[in-house]
């Protein structure tokens, strides 16, 4: 036990290595929460542009504006979900941005464009699951296809995107644990210097291990606070359930 | 119930084919067909025989290979026409309902009369009370779909048509997913939908219900319009092999 405490001491305490670790947790949490956004609304745009082209082509129609940005769209979901996030990020780092020397806005621009691709297909997946009956109900009561996405497919596909975008935000803020292979100071890196520092590997690690374990349950907490919140007729659900017994 | 000959053209349709797979399923292989005013026209066939491919192209659903479809006169195959605009004015019943499953009944119904501009708020709820409580289901306005029975939800999705004023109303096998004892209170709303004087065009199982209500039966089998005529003609003394085949097997 006083072996515990004397490793803790080590570890967090002296030469004030709580301060460096609440800095590392810091960019840990900058580069997940803007990669996040970015992230969001790329998906977003993407998914937009492949559903709509999916629509088109079902009515025999031909758009060459949105044939090409489909085709765009198709060759970034291939190459970013095809390569590795960290070779991804060495490429950005050492060849597309090599000019630059600010790691934060090179680690978000790759974090962002990778889980933007993911964001994207889960979104699209989860509007393909609205029943067809759906759109083709709001359709003939004369609402366009931009109003019968808006108030009826997507509100219904928010409930099966949510927990799968939970998941991409969750493996996002884990990936972000690489950012120190481009010299940025995360607690990941923290934890190494440490290491090398103390010649302590047991607590550093488990250290942020922990840490990384309760930054996933407050975000899945999150997510569930949020589904429960989209979901209005969960509460009548359950009534009903309650009132059929 | 109708006077044909004074009747005006609410929908016609012209050599129409709806082809698949680049030719290789023809679903609809030219069928020329009108619906006239006030009409109750009811279309049967054997499963495959492309009556619920002809409906749903009557309101561009499903998209023709060849063809035209003239609604109050304009064609609706035509590029230029916006198709949101005609749709408003044709209702459609699904055999899955389709009611939206987020929204409580009154919003089903006054969704797109509100979002088209059609009415206010007020007025459109006002109106779907009223729809609601002729076919017995005003209770109900504030309940979500999934509380609902089948011939309930269909009731509701009649009536949610109806709320934008329809010039016809399409029915693509409204009985065919509900439990036995729910088809009668469905066919009972569409009678008297047929009484007020709807035009109506019903793609159905329910021989009874062509008989009874229907002004013209047609009767479809591999994608074309074989036979056509009053119930009486169709049911009491068939021409074509076709209908006599499939009418022995159903009747």
């Amino acid at each position: 036990m006083e072996k515990f405490l004397a490793d803790f001491q080590q570890t967090f305490i002296d030469a004030e290595r709580w301060k460096a670790l609440i800095s590392g947790l810091g960019v840990t949490l900058k580069i997940t929460f803007l990669a996040l956004i970015l992230g969001v609304v790329l998906g977003v745009v993407v998914a937009f542009v492949r559903s709509s082209h999916d629509e088109l082509e079902i009515q025999h129609k031909k758009n060459n504006v949105l044939n090409v940005l489909n085709a765009i769209c198709q060759v970034y979901l291939t190459i970013i979900r095809g390569t590795p996030v960290m070779v991804q990020l060495l490429i950005m780092y050492f060849v597309i941005m090599a000019s630059s020397t600010n790691t934060t806005l090179v680690a978000t621009l790759t974090f962002g464009i990778n889980s933007g691709a993911y964001v994207a297909e889960i979104i699209r997946s989860g509007i393909m699951a609205v029943d067809k009956g759906q759109t083709e109900a709001g359709r003939s009561l004369g609402l366009s296809y931009v109003q019968t996405m808006s108030h009826i497919v997507i509100p219904q596909a928010i409930k099966n995107i949510l927990p799968a975008l939970g998941n991409e935000f969750i493996a996002l803020l884990k990936e972000t644990s690489i950012v120190n292979i481009i010299g940025m100071k995360d607690i990941t890196k923290w934890a190494m210097n440490v290491q090398g520092r103390t010649y302590q590997a047991f607590m550093p690690f488990l250290g942020i291990a922990a840490i990384y374990l309760i930054l996933v349950l407050g975000l899945t907490k999150l997510v569930a606070l949020m589904e429960r919140r989209l979901n209005p007729d969960v509460e009548s659900d359950k009534q009903r359930n309650r009132d059929k017994h | 119930m109708l006077n044909q000959t004074n009747s005006a053209t609410v929908i016609s349709t012209e050599d129409l084919k709806v082809y698949f797979k680049n030719g290789k399923i023809k679903a609809l292989d030219g069928v020329t067909a009108e619906i006239k005013k006030g009409e109750v026209v009811v279309v049967i066939g054997p499963s495959g025989s492309g009556k619920s491919t002809f409906l749903r192209s009557l309101n561009m659903l499903e998209f023709p290979t060849a063809g035209k479809i003239i609604f109050n006169g304009t064609d609706l195959t035509s590029e230029k026409i916006n198709i949101d605009k005609r749709r408003q004015k044709m209702g459609m019943v699904f055999q899955h309902f389709n009611l939206f499953p987020h929204m409580t009944i009154l919003d089903n119904m006054s969704l797109a009369p509100v979002q088209l501009k059609k009415m206010d708020k007020e007025e459109a709820k006002k109106k779907a009370m009223e729809l609601l409580t002729r076919v017995g289901l005003a209770d109900r306005a504030d309940a979500y779909p999934s509380q609902l029975s089948g011939g309930q939800k269909q009731r509701v999705a009649i009536v949610r048509a109806l709320e934008m004023e329809p010039d016809v109303m399409l029915f693509d096998e409204p009985t065919s997913a509900l439990d036995p004892e729910m088809v009668g209170e469905v066919l009972d709303v569409m009678k008297e939908l047929a009484k007020a004087g709807m035009t109506m065009v019903v793609v159905t199982h329910e021989m009874g219900f062509a008989r009874e209500v229907a002004d013209r039966v047609l009767f479809m089998a591999d994608g074309k319009l074989v036979e056509e005529g009053t119930p009486e003609q169709i049911f009491g003394n068939p021409h074509s092999p076709r209908l006599q085949d499939f009418l022995s097997k159903v009747l």
